[in-house]
């Protein structure tokens, strides 16, 4: 059940086209350097900075309730940190160099982390001073500088779009989540790519750059990795690249390609919705200025029970409900780890759940707080659209409940049914899976303990 | 040929028992969630008046749960330790503010049952949008349905999905 939305011929033209793409992008530096200078020069009450009211409200809203559950990586085509890097990289800011020729020192990322351990890392130790940076818009602007820095040094040492691949903090999520979105770019038929000899998809040609995610696009069988930036539909001689509609999740219900480094990244996504929804949105006071007070003595014990409860104590949860149904089920020749590898595709609908659980309980209840920074990004008094004035007001805040438990019961049933699959595809009987389906049943009860009890 | 088309029967009985194991699922979630319940469960103790006193300080209130019972009269004192706080609540709209030496009140009937958050309303610092309370409005259908409705979603799914 798929459909091309790349044929309808507007679309094809719009994908086609250098313009649309650089101008969104132009447009998302605009906002990312206006949140940079707010964070250095504005006000630091978070709630009248643009910094922290547009990233981590209306830009984080946008991006965990919209892009990613319905558009994958679409985000990661637009986003204005890789870019300056990217420009650099090309010598060229819209339209390309020919044969789609690169200017860096062109080395490869070792091999030994070629994958998304460091991003697993990256989003840990943004994680961990998030109760920090999500409230101090000095905080915010520092990461987002370090991020930049980061990408630009990676695009002019490293091949194509490193930094995105396998260093970015939010790239790891958004690529393990991207796997529900009803959307992918594949090729139509790979026969085609077999046969095409130059395959200008991965290494440029006059009218575009080779994969900047390191793809081969004949070879693409799941979101993770593909950022949608377009380049591939552009190169491709043989129009044989689309974008296409397709069944919410199509890429978790394939058995091969999961992996430890992506089953981590699922459990620590999970955690920390727990961790943010008990620190941030609870009513312990005691937590926030714990999480808060980076170098004392309760914050040293916070740090510990946070890189414990995501590296050891879930992971050791999640592994002991697989090695039950291990138990249980006649035993199989697969080895654990990559049972706990393939049994972790469930903790995507059910991290993505709570995340949007998660956010909907702070970005509906602060989202006003955008009106009067459009206003007044930098908090010194201005007027600029007249909405300066407008107060605080929280958005059908009665109504949370009965969005989020929805929400969290889908991603539930997503996950038990990726449970009774993963039995099936690795011959397990159905019972191996029900240890799983407890751990998924008792952490959704637990998030929602947190929002409703 | 007889084998195959014993076959498709099959299958089309167990998608047809599927659909009404997941039809049968979801309206029990319904149900669960919406279905109204007789009075006797809904109200619990019998109302009375409540006065509480909220301490707030930047960034918690004390004490940072606070709960009633459906029907009882909440009276909320608001007192201020350091600056102006603000105190709302999710889902009554009601708010008040205090500042040290002057603090603010609340009153009203508790005639919705669940949790509720109740927050700062007046920026005090960093992290004023966490500065967040609880209020228990008991007993807490809202949470109760909510575990019912968790706990037959998962046997439920369990049931469509457990054959092939």
């Amino acid at each position: 059940m798929r459909y091309a939305l790349s044929e309808i011929p507007l679309i094809k033209r719009v994908l086609r086209t250098r313009w649309l793409q650089w101008s969104l992008t132009a447009l998302m530096l605009l906002f990312f350097v206006l949140a940079i200078i707010a964070g250095l020069v504005g006000t630091p009450a978070g709630n009248r900075n643009f910094g922290i009211v547009f990233v981590w409200i209306v830009w984080w809203a946008l991006l965990i309730l919209l892009l990613v559950p319905f558009a994958g990586r679409l985000w990661c085509g637009v986003c204005p940190i890789p870019a300056p890097g990217e420009w650099l990289q090309r010598r060229a800011l819209v339209q390309p160099r020919p044969g789609g020729k690169l200017y860096t020192l062109g080395k490869q990322w070792p091999r030994a982390f070629r994958n998304i351990w460091l991003q697993n890392a990256g989003f840990l130790g943004v994680a961990l001073f998030s109760s920090v940076i999500l409230t101090t818009p000095m905080a915010t602007a520092l990461v987002l500088l370090g991020f930049m820095i980061v990408a630009v040094g990676t695009s002019l040492v490293f091949e194509r779009r490193t930094f995105c691949r396998y260093l970015c903090p939010v790239g790891g999520f958004i690529g393990l989540y991207s796997q529900v979105a009803p959307l992918e770019l594949r090729v139509k038929d790979a026969a085609v790519c077999a046969s095409h000899t130059e395959k200008t998809c991965y290494t440029g040609s006059d009218d575009g750059y080779g994969c900047p995610w390191l793809i081969f696009p004949g070879g693409l069988t799941n979101n993770t990795a593909c950022g949608l930036c377009t380049e591939c539909l552009k190169t491709c001689t043989r129009d044989n690249i689309a974008i296409f509609v397709r069944q919410p999740g199509a890429d978790l219900l394939k058995t091969t390609g999961h992996k430890l480094d992506e089953a981590y990244k699922g459990l620590i996504m999970l955690a920390c919705a727990f961790i943010y929804s008990t620190v941030l949105i609870g009513p312990w006071g005691v937590l926030k200025e714990t999480a808060r007070a980076v170098g004392t003595r309760g914050w040293f014990a916070y740090a510990g029970i946070f890189l414990a409860l995501n590296l050891a104590i879930l992971p050791g949860l999640f592994w002991l409900a697989v090695r039950s149904g291990q138990t249980i089920s006649q035993p199989v020749k697969t080895t654990m780890r990559k049972l706990f590898s393939d049994y972790a595709a469930v903790l995507v609908p059910l991290g993505l759940t709570a995340w949007v659980a998660f956010s909907l309980s702070f970005v509906l209840i602060n989202f006003s707080y955008a009106w009067s920074v459009l206003s007044d990004p930098l908090g010194w008094g201005w007027n600029l659209l007249g909405t300066a004035g407008l107060k605080w007001t929280p958005y059908i805040p009665g109504l949370l409940p009965y969005l989020q438990v929805p929400v969290l019961l889908i991603g539930l049933t997503a996950a038990l049914a990726l449970a009774l699959r993963t039995a099936r595809q690795h011959g397990q009987s159905p019972w191996a899976a029900v240890p799983v389906a407890i751990f998924c049943t008792a952490a959704t009860l637990g998030l929602l303990g947190l929002y409703l009890a | 040929m007889a084998d195959s088309g014993g076959r498709a029967a099959g299958l089309l009985s167990i998608s047809r028992t599927r659909w009404w194991a997941a039809g049968i699922t979801l309206s029990l979630v319904l149900l669960a969630l919406l279905a109204p319940l007789p009075a006797a469960l809904a109200v619990g103790a019998a109302p009375q008046e409540r006065h509480v006193t909220v301490s707030a300080r930047s960034f918690a209130f004390e004490p940072g749960t606070v709960q009633v019972n459906l029907g009882d009269t909440v009276i909320v004192d608001l007192e201020s330790t350091d600056v102006v706080h603000g105190l709302y609540v999710d889902g009554y709209g009601f708010s008040t503010q205090a500042e040290p030496g002057r603090p603010g009140q609340l009153t009203f009937v508790a005639n919705r049952s669940g949790a509720f958050r109740f927050r700062c309303t007046v920026a005090c610092g960093n992290l004023h949008p966490f500065m967040i309370g609880k209020l228990v409005v008991g007993p807490n259908l809202t949470w109760l349905r909510a575990i019912a409705a968790t706990l037959i979603t998962a046997v439920g799914a369990l049931a469509v999905f457990w054959v092939r």
